[in-house]
């Protein structure tokens, strides 16, 4: 399962999707979204994605994992839209035999995200909002 | 022939569109497009932008060459998670 949605991601969903009776372990990590960044106050943060490329790159990050560790299934859902502070942006889910697999790949498969998936996130913060990653070290704020 | 481009986040904001439908010389680069869109959409130039480069959902370099009804997208850095 791999796919980018307006809607709250359900963990349950996720759990349920990778449970096999082959796996000794599933390993959840959970992306929520911070009240604070970089000194700002942060509101709220709104994800854009293109959503085809989106879905398409998740899915080679879950084939990428499978290469490299005897994972038994994965799921990734990343959120688009407005997601309010302390809500979960992204959720990975992942069973495997034994728990070093499952820890390893989701690990790879939130570090992968971040740098290859066409996903967005802008700030909403007090005083503006800005597109993150858009100018490194500096942002350049949209408005 | 004719491509297809796709504007997301800053670089939809700056645009004011989602996509823009486009002629192009045949045997272009996507840096070809890219430098023709910036007449078109002067507000494009970010500066200090490290842009990435899709066509038809794949990332490819900026010599890339265009075909025919490409769907060509101008990644700005992502960051989601």
């Amino acid at each position: 399962m791999f796919r980018v949605t307006k809607e709250p991601i359900d963990l349950n969903e996720l759990v349920r999707y990778v449970t096999d009776p082959e796996a000794g372990a599933i390993a959840t990590f959970i992306g929520t979204t911070r009240n604070n960044n970089e000194g700002r106050k942060v509101i709220a943060l709104d994800y854009e994605a293109y959503p085809e490329m989106a879905e398409k790159e998740l899915a080679r990050i879950g084939y990428d994992a499978l290469k490299q560790w005897p994972i038994c299934r994965m799921a990734v859902v990343h959120r688009l839209g407005p997601v309010q502070i302390g809500d979960a942006s992204v959720i990975i889910a992942v069973s495997s035999a034994h728990r070093d697999a499952a820890f390893a790949a989701s690990r790879f498969a939130i570090e992968e995200i971040k740098k290859t998936v066409p996903i967005w996130k802008k700030e909403v913060f007090e005083g503006g909002e800005v597109w993150i990653g858009t100018q490194t070290g500096q942002p350049f704020t949209a408005k | 022939m004719k491509v297809r481009i796709k504007f997301f986040a800053i670089l939809r904001e700056r645009t004011g569109a989602s996509e823009a439908m486009t002629e192009i010389a045949t045997g272009s680069t996507v840096a070809d497009l890219w430098r023709q869109l910036q007449s078109e959409y002067p507000k494009l130039d970010v500066p200090g932008i490290r842009l990435l480069y899709a066509v038809n959902q794949n990332y490819v370099s900026a010599d890339h060459k265009l075909s025919d009804n490409d769907e060509v997208v101008f990644l700005p850095p992502v960051s989601g998670g």
